[in-house]
């Protein structure tokens, strides 16, 4: 295995919430809490989970965006802590991102070919013609015809637009790219063009992924390793494959009975899950899922699960933590 | 040759919609009659706005029994001559109407995008300035800067500008603050720009629309505080001719049935005024749902 790109490690971020004049009542928010992964070079990791569960805020802490409440990330081997200018200055090189909304992340007042060179400008001293041949041929390896460059963003669709999203990131030639929910506000029929287009571009350019969405299949088709998320927490993380083909964790269960089968005759298990995602504000006591979960114990209210290994993956259950906790016990 | 006629197409369609949406024509003529005046005012202007025939004082105007075609609007209490003073006076409405909103329009406008994207003590410290000038009665504020530097044309655009750019700042400053949680200002972040960058290509651009239209909204303002400023003996010296020093001069005679020297000035303080708030309320109409769109 190779030495990850990017690392991050019991990663949480916790955010301050004021109510009344006194600043009583104040709580935090766990968005994330505690959450480690790795993404190798030239591979994707998959990020899933309900809306509210954290992905995003994971996604701005590995963009430095946002800072880190506790628990660090690791760029190539160097902390984000340890950043100075250069570095901050370099990672910004290296790391790029395409977010959700293509109609929100493109500058209305600007034109495309700027919004495109924009990275390319402000970190590289390219002459004016250099920049627009670059531009130029982004917009060629995403597929739209030169000319793009001089028109602004709301002359083009919203497919059309999340191709030039795509260009501008991939314009200074990153080892990561973060990918918050690309393809979530397009219409059906584009989102398959845009995850094609990005997995070709990965194995042409040899770029990573940080890919985040909820859209299971999406997710299943792009990622080499998923990492499941619950309010605030991994689940479940493991090889894609396994994940998908036998989800371990009763809310990836869930998640997979609740995404529309490949062929409408498929028979499934149905796992049906009860009620509203809890306040990221209180989370449950113990396992953070267990008053959603079909499967819960009496253990489960009281005592949090691990992340530990389970049949070629990492699982935070206790359905499977038996065996090692009796073993533990049997040992003192 | 489609790209023309496409361009064609959408000019066409976009002056419909201009006109559909009720396009305040009147105002627009006479904002522009009243630039037109002002900058042509010397070769337009019948006689020296600043120079009277004592002989001839009091002239009612043309229409009017004893007036005559010499003076059509009449003359004031030296012998002037209303109409060019009326010109003149749009010329120094203008003048100081435009500057004053444009320096007080820079000036809120950045002290707004820099409170709005920096944020922390930049922003508290800004804001509350603001909060205490808005505290202040604008006109009472502007008569006591004036006593303070002492009445000239260039004193009373600073001083305008001075009163005034709050306004800007603090709409600016929200504009700004929703402006910088989008999506494009965060790329702009992950692209490695710096602060000034982002603020002037991402930012400034994004906020130009508000202030543009705030500006309309306050020449109104701005003019009728002049007036007052005028009226008052502290805004634009005599003898220069100002609406609203002409409005003081004449205010005597109205009981000995002068009227045309207030009566005149007035109605056109308040034909700027009201086609400078109408196209306004229009830009802000037209302009704000776009805004808030992109």
């Amino acid at each position: 295995m190779t030495a990850p790109i990017l690392e991050a490690r019991d990663l949480t971020k916790h955010f301050p919430v004021k109510r009344g004049l006194l600043g009583r009542g104040a709580g935090v928010v766990r968005a994330v809490d505690g959450v480690s992964f790795a993404i190798e070079p030239g591979r994707t990791l998959g990020v899933v989970g309900e809306s509210g569960c954290g992905k995003t805020t994971t996604a701005k802490l590995v963009l430095h965006l946002e800072a880190p409440t506790s628990g660090a990330i690791r760029f190539e081997g160097r902390d984000f802590q340890a950043f100075d200018a250069d570095a901050l200055r370099a990672y910004r090189r290296s790391v790029q991102a395409v977010f959700q909304d293509p109609y929100a992340s493109l500058n209305p007042r600007m034109r495309v070919g700027s919004i495109i060179a924009e990275p390319l400008v402000t970190n590289e001293s390219l002459p004016a013609g250099a920049a627009r041949t670059r531009v130029a041929r982004l917009l060629e390896v995403v597929g739209l015809p030169a000319r793009a460059a001089d028109l602004f963003p709301h002359e083009f669709s919203g497919g059309q637009r999340q191709r030039i999203a795509i260009a501008r990131a991939l314009a200074l030639e990153p080892k990561l790219v973060v990918l918050d929910e690309p393809v979530s506000a397009l219409d059906v029929s584009i989102r398959a063009q845009i995850l094609n287009l990005l997995r070709d571009l990965q194995s042409r350019l040899g770029l990573s992924y940080l890919f985040i969405a909820h859209d299971l299949a999406a997710v299943a088709h792009m990622s080499h390793t998923i990492a499941v998320m619950y309010l605030g927490k991994i689940v479940e993380i493991g090889p894609a494959e396994t994940v998908a083909a036998s989800p371990r964790h009763p809310y990836t269960q869930a998640l997979f009975s609740a995404a529309l089968p490949s062929h409408p005759d498929e028979k499934r298990d149905e796992v049906v899950v009860t009620g509203e995602v809890p306040s990221p504000l209180a989370p449950p006591s113990g396992c953070r899922f267990h008053p959603r979960c079909p499967h819960a114990m009496a253990r489960c209210s009281t005592e949090e699960p691990a992340l530990g290994p389970e049949a070629r993956r990492l699982v935070a259950c206790h359905l499977y933590t038996g065996v090692r906790v009796s073993v533990g016990a049997a040992a003192r | 040759m489609t790209g023309s006629r496409a361009a064609g197409l959408t000019l066409a369609w976009r002056f419909a919609a201009f006109r559909s949406e009720g396009f305040p024509l009147l105002p627009t003529l006479i904002l522009l009659t009243l630039a037109l005046v002002a900058i042509f005012a010397n070769a337009i202007a019948p006689y020296n706005p600043e120079v009277g025939v004592l002989g001839e004082r009091f002239r009612p105007p043309a229409w009017q029994a004893g007036g005559s075609a010499e003076h059509v609007l009449g003359t004031d209490h030296l012998g002037r001559d209303v109409l060019s003073r009326l010109i003149f006076g749009a010329r120094v409405s203008m003048v100081v109407g435009f500057t004053a909103v444009i320096v007080a329009g820079l000036l809120g406008t950045v002290l707004g995008i820099l409170s709005g994207y920096l944020g922390g003590w930049v922003d508290q410290v800004i804001m509350r300035i603001t909060d205490t000038w808005l505290a202040l009665p604008a006109l009472t504020f502007a008569i006591f800067l004036a006593a303070i530097v002492g009445p000239s044309e260039m004193n009373i655009v600073i001083i305008l500008a001075a009163v005034y750019w709050t306004r800007y700042a603090r709409v600016i400053r929200g504009e700004v603050l929703s402006l910088k949680e989008r999506d494009f200002v965060r790329l702009a972040i992950v692209a490695g720009c710096a602060k000034r960058t982002i603020m002037r290509r991402h930012i400034l651009p994004n906020v130009l629309n508000s202030a543009i239209v705030l500006a309309t909204l306050m020449l109104g303002v701005v003019i009728v505080t002049e007036a007052s400023l005028s009226f008052l003996g502290v805004g634009v010296p005599p003898p220069k001719p100002a609406w609203g020093l002409m409005l003081a001069d004449g205010k005597k005679g109205l009981m000995a049935g002068y009227w045309w020297l207030t009566v005149l000035p007035g109605c056109c303080i308040v034909l700027m005024v009201l086609a400078a708030n109408l196209l306004g309320d229009w830009l802000r109409v037209k302009l704000d749902p776009q805004l808030r769109q992109l």
